[in-house]
């Protein structure tokens, strides 16, 4: 069975279809790729995962390594090893980063019955991901996102998933507003990560990013279900011909 | 430092939750009979050995408060307070100790149980720079005071106001009243009247005080009132930091506490009063609970001298509670940072006044108020900017915060200036805690409540940074506890 | 309280006696805002919301009913710039039919009446519990009934209120105008207040905004600079409606501006930008409450106060939310400017809060030109008192500069600009 196994997932929101039956099935260890027009519910696919309120299943399935995914609170998300890398990240005042990460490392370790890591060994490891992402130690100091660039707040969502090691990344357009180089750390972030033990869903309206985090599979999204799949050559034929031709054809 | 995970660690390991200081200690207790009346005071000043003057001071207060009614300003109810249902005396009947071995071991298990170590070896034993005298005030009398002898060679005295009145009449002659006068207001004239015990502080010209100086306050007895006060004193150039902590038994009767708090700072001095106020709030449906009506004020009489009032107040059924600046000499400074956390039926109107004297003055003025459950909050204050003030500055941040929809957050600004060079700046907000932030959070894997405290928490950052480090831990685990039941 | 003033209080008490039986409308409102007034009299400064406002000027003042003066109320309408748009004269309090100009048949939907031929009182509950309105509601004979249908798009309106004081029998006038816009309809009203000597105004003014509605409420306030101006504006706001005010204060001894805003209908916008210029020995008080009683309204308040030799500004501000209020944007802002040694401001904004889903916020600023601006200024060859100009003008600027009426802007301007005139900063 698939790590993450999404079946006929039917989601409103304030009253408004937008998805109407996604199938998708992620393997372990695998990259996919989810495409597609604006408003087609990569977004609300992404917060459905991750389990925001507002946003109604009606029907449909989502199975993570087995469980029922619906069923958990957003934090019992996070310890099975749900990541949501957020397409806008949420300034958090006077909170620290660090005091944050290793709240939120130690909540997700204990629920999974792991010991928790004393400050020193957090700082460690935390300053050992900041140089592999080629970022500031500053970071750890400043409040979480508050005052950061776009840029900078979505090079700290990598650095939080650096840290928690998910065992599936849920990229929303984390690729939005970056310039080449953050895009690049982006990408690094996520592929020394990748092995048998990481899967991820990257959400993206455009190519670019899939020139760096080369997905094993790509699925386009449309009207709320995936419309084609297929390998990496998939996203780059989209960017030719864009979505407009495939759209129709999945209305017709 | 991380704690705020230490505060969610220490949160998850109660297990009891509510409120943990709630236990009443066993012990003989010797009791004035209910009531205000002249006899009372004379009962009192008897007990205490005290001089004519100071009777006579008392009576001159009791007069006035006699002829005085209670304020109706405040944004808070309760049913009429009936002073004459009062015991104003309250004390542990063994004879008072003359050094910490004589004191009654059940007072020393109380305040261990109370997470405040008596026994100085007990506090020694513990991190060298972080050792804290303390002077404990069970119901109305002073039972300890730790650490007097290192203090003594520095020249700092610290003591219960009780045995200062003895021991250097001239001092708390000339300065006891001097800040909040007798007929200040309704509850600093009955504190004038009946106060019982409080400490006494003097640090003497140059001397920075060599420790942090504490002062814990329990009420234990039934039907009684506290009404401490606290005089403290820094001469020129000096300097102190002193704490503040307050607990009483859960009890589903209402007990009153009024204190007065004055401070004289010379020039350059600075006094740094810290509070965590943890009276009983009352129960969930709002039974029981402390009255806290306190007057607290400092006055900056000399040149460059300085004083800051840090309070986190999470207790108390009703807190009236205004701890002020009188800025007097030139270049003097206030500081004014508060926590306010009301849940359950919990009512707090609780602010600052800021009177600008002198010239280039300057206050600043910090104020995060949380209002959970049925509860009301209210921040009230006061910048008054006299005619002689010139370029005086005030900084003024207020912000409320609300959990849930059946509480409230009011806030009442009074601005005033008279000096055209000065400056004031006041800024307030209100919100909630925002659905994306505690999905953020949980997202990471917090639970809700843990997610809650978190921002809470980082909402009190700027006040919480202004407490010594042993207080801002313990207030982080206030906050939690206080706010539980509040999400959900 | 002075005895003095107690009696200025008891001579209106009596003169509602004497008039009861002759007044119009209906009597009974009229007698329970005597009867309240009776017991409270004029507020004094140990009322909360009287603390920075004292009345004691007023002490030991025989007000007289309005009738014996000059009538200066034509050499006073000379000094507005002209205009092409009906207007409704009102001098000591009544309606001058020969002075005003009724809106022609054209104005659809417009309609104009007396109180003193169509008495009502209307619907404001503060006649019973707040001086000023009691006040007005024991002794008003005259005022405004301003109608505009629904749907209707009336243009614009100047009510214009005259008053010719007299220095040893000063009269006092308590005219009660009434505004009503229909669903969908649409008003300009622009009011000034004009006079000489020494007099009392106390106009309450009810506003009721129905659904869609939307009134521009423009004000100039520039009362002799001896009388009294103690007036309350009472405006209700229907679902989607809107009400923008943009308000001068620059006349008068005393003046008391009350506004209370009732936000009863889901998604109404409110908004309201006060200016006070005052010099001499002025005291102007502009006090608000809004309450925000439905949800997803907005509120915005910007205050600002110029203040001049021994001049006092006040403002009180409450905004008031609540528990079924959400998604309410209120905001509050007073800024005060001290050009003198012994100007002052008092400064109250108030947020009364039970909603919890709410964005709320206030400031105040006080503090005098920025000496840095000043020299930039100078350095670059502007003299001081100019450069001041031009930086006093900067700070009321946005009060002014966005009102989106030709008009009524060049109106409030000019009175901004004759008041430098007069003082040499």
């Amino acid at each position: 069975m698939a790590l993450l196994e999404i079946r006929g997932l039917a989601a409103e929101v304030e009253g408004k279809p937008i998805l109407r039956g996604v199938d998708l099935s992620l393997p372990e260890g695998e990259v996919h790729a989810i495409m597609g027009p604006n408003g087609s519910g990569k977004s609300t696919l992404a917060y459905v995962l991750a389990g925001r309120e507002g946003y109604s299943v009606n029907a449909g399935s989502v199975r993570f390594d087995g469980e029922d995914l619906l069923a958990m609170d957003p934090e019992a998300r996070a310890a099975v090893g749900l990541f949501l890398a957020f397409q806008y990240p949420v300034e958090l005042p006077g909170v620290g980063n660090a005091n944050f990460l290793r709240t939120a490392l130690n909540a997700v370790r204990r629920a999974r019955a792991e010991p928790e890591i004393d400050a020193m060994k957090f700082l460690k490891e935390a300053r050992a991901a900041l140089k592999r992402l080629s970022m500031s130690e500053e970071m750890l100091k400043r409040n979480v996102n508050v005052g950061f660039s776009g840029g900078e707040k979505k090079r700290n969502e990598i650095f939080q998933m650096a840290l928690l090691r998910p065992r599936l990344a849920i990229l929303d357009e984390t690729d939005s507003g970056l310039d080449i180089d953050a895009l690049k750390i982006v990408a690094n972030g996520v592929n020394a990560l990748r092995g048998e033990k990481f899967s991820a869903l990257v959400i993206t309206h455009y190519q670019r990013l899939l020139d760096h985090i080369v997905p094993d599979k790509v699925h386009v999204l449309s009207e709320g279900r995936i419309v084609r799949s297929g390998g990496p050559e998939l996203a780059l034929s989209l960017e030719e011909s864009g979505y407009a031709g495939l759209v129709a054809e999945a209305a017709a | 430092m991380s704690a705020v995970a230490e505060t969610i660690e220490t949160v998850s390991a109660v297990t009891e939750g509510g409120y943990k200081w709630g236990f009443e200690t066993e012990i003989e207790t010797e009791l004035a009979p209910k009531g205000l009346s002249e006899e009372t005071i004379r009962l009192i000043s008897a007990r205490k050995n005290e001089p004519e003057w100071l009777l006579a001071w008392r009576l001159k207060a009791f007069a006035a408060w006699q002829s005085m009614t209670e304020p109706g300003w405040a944004r808070v109810k309760h049913p009429t307070i009936d002073y004459q249902a009062i015991h104003y005396y309250a004390a542990p009947k063994k004879p008072a100790p003359r050094n910490l071995s004589e004191v009654d071991p059940e007072l020393l298990r109380t305040y261990e149980k109370l997470g405040i170590p008596l026994s100085e070896q007990a506090a020694l034993a513990g991190v060298e720079g972080s050792r804290v005298a303390v002077d404990a005030v069970f119901d109305s009398v002073s039972v300890a005071t730790t650490f007097r002898e290192t203090l003594a060679r520095a020249g700092v005295i610290f003591c219960p106001i009780s045995e200062a009145v003895r021991e250097h009449p001239e001092l708390v002659r000339r300065y006891l009243g001097s800040v909040v006068p007798t007929g200040d207001n309704f509850f600093a004239a009955l504190n004038s009247a009946v106060f019982t015990d409080g400490s006494f502080v003097f640090v003497p010209k140059g001397v920075r005080c060599p420790m942090e100086l504490s002062t814990y306050f329990r009420i234990n007895a039934r039907s009684t009132g506290q009404f401490e006060r606290t005089l403290i004193i820094a001469e020129d150039g000096a300097y102190v930091s002193y704490l503040e902590g307050c607990t009483a038994p859960m009890r589903d009767e209402n007990q009153l506490h009024a204190a007065v708090v004055e401070l004289v700072a010379l020039n350059e001095a600075e006094i740094k009063y810290s509070t965590v106020q943890n009276w009983y709030p009352g129960d969930a449906e709002g039974r029981g609970g402390i009255y806290n009506f306190v007057t607290k004020r400092g006055a900056c009489r000399g040149r460059k001298s300085k004083i800051s009032w840090t309070q986190v107040e999470t207790g108390s059924a009703i807190t009236w509670k205004y701890p002020s600046c009188i800025l007097q000499g030139a270049e003097s400074v206030g500081a004014f940072y508060s926590v306010a956390l009301t849940n359950n039926f919990q009512q707090a109107d609780t602010g600052t006044k800021m009177l600008h004297l002198g010239p280039d003055t300057k206050s600043t003025i910090v104020s995060k108020g949380i209002s959970a459950g049925h509860s009301n909050n209210t921040y009230r204050g006061l910048v008054r900017i006299m005619p002689r003030a010139a370029r005086a500055r005030n900084f003024t941040q207020c912000d409320s915060l609300l959990i849930g929809d059946r509480c409230g957050a009011h806030t009442v600004p009074y601005i005033e200036s008279r000096n055209p060079t000065a400056r004031l700046e006041h800024e307030a907000t209100t919100s909630k805690i925002a659905e994306d932030q505690l999905f953020y959070c949980r997202s990471r894997g917090l639970s809700e409540e843990d997610s809650v405290n978190l921002i809470v928490n980082g909402f009190c950052r700027e006040v919480l940074k202004e407490l010594p480090m042993e207080f801002a831990v313990e207030a982080q685990k206030l906050l939690a506890l206080s706010l539980e039941g509040s999400v959900g | 309280m002075s005895a003095a003033l107690r009696q200025t209080g008891e001579n209106f008490s009596a003169r509602y006696q004497g008039l009861a039986p002759r007044l119009p409308g209906p009597p009974d409102l009229r007698r329970r805002a005597a009867a309240w007034f009776d017991r409270h009299g004029l507020p004094d400064t140990r009322d909360e919301s009287w603390r920075f406002t004292s009345l004691r000027p007023l002490a030991g003042i025989v007000f007289s009913r309005a009738e014996d003066q000059d009538d200066t109320a034509p050499s006073l309408l000379a000094r507005l710039p002209p205009t092409e748009a009906p207007l409704l004269v009102f001098a000591q309090g009544r309606m001058r039919a020969d002075l005003s100009r009724f809106p022609a048949g054209g104005q659809a939907g417009l309609s104009v009446a007396s109180f003193a031929n169509e008495p009502s009182f209307g619907n404001v509950p503060e006649s019973e519990t707040e001086p000023l309105s009691a006040l007005n509601t024991m002794l008003a004979e005259d005022g405004a009934r301003i109608a505009v249908a629904p749907s209707a798009d009336a243009g614009t309106l100047v009510l214009l209120h005259l008053a010719s004081g007299h220095a040893e029998h000063p009269p006092a006038f308590h005219p009660r105008h009434q505004i009503r816009l229909g669903a969908g309809a649409r008003l300009t009203l622009i009011e000034i207040a004009l006079g000489t000597s020494v007099y009392l105004h106390n106009p309450l003014t009810e506003v009721v905004l129905a659904e869609q509605a939307e009134l521009l409420h423009l004000r100039l306030q520039d009362e002799s600079a001896a009388a009294f101006h103690l007036a309350s504006l009472h405006v209700a706001l229907g679902p989607g409606s809107a009400y923008e005010s943009v308000a001068l204060v620059r006349g008068a001894r005393i003046a008391r501006s009350e506004l209370t805003a009732a936000i009863v209908g889901e998604g109404a916008r409110f908004a309201l930008h006060a200016a006070q210029i005052l010099g001499g020995e002025q005291l102007a008080d502009i006090t608000t409450v809004v309450r925000h009683l439905a949800p997803g309204a907005s509120s915005r308040q910007s205050i600002r106060n110029v203040l001049t030799e021994r001049a006092h500004g006040v403002f009180q501000g409450r905004i008031a939310v609540d528990r079924i209020a959400q998604k309410t944007d209120g905001y509050q802002m007073n800024k005060a400017l001290l050009l003198s040694e012994e100007a002052q401001i008092n400064s109250k904004p108030e947020l009364e809060i039970f909603a919890d889903d709410v964005k709320c916020s206030h400031g105040a600023t006080v503090g005098a030109l920025d000496p840095n601006q000043l020299f930039y200024l100078q350095s670059r060859g502007v003299p001081k008192a100019e450069a001041r100009a031009i930086l006093v003008a900067a700070f009321l600027g946005e009060t002014l500069e966005a009102i989106p009426h030709s008009w009524g802007r060049s109106v409030l301007e000019g009175a901004v600009q004759s008041w430098w005139k007069d003082r040499p900063l």
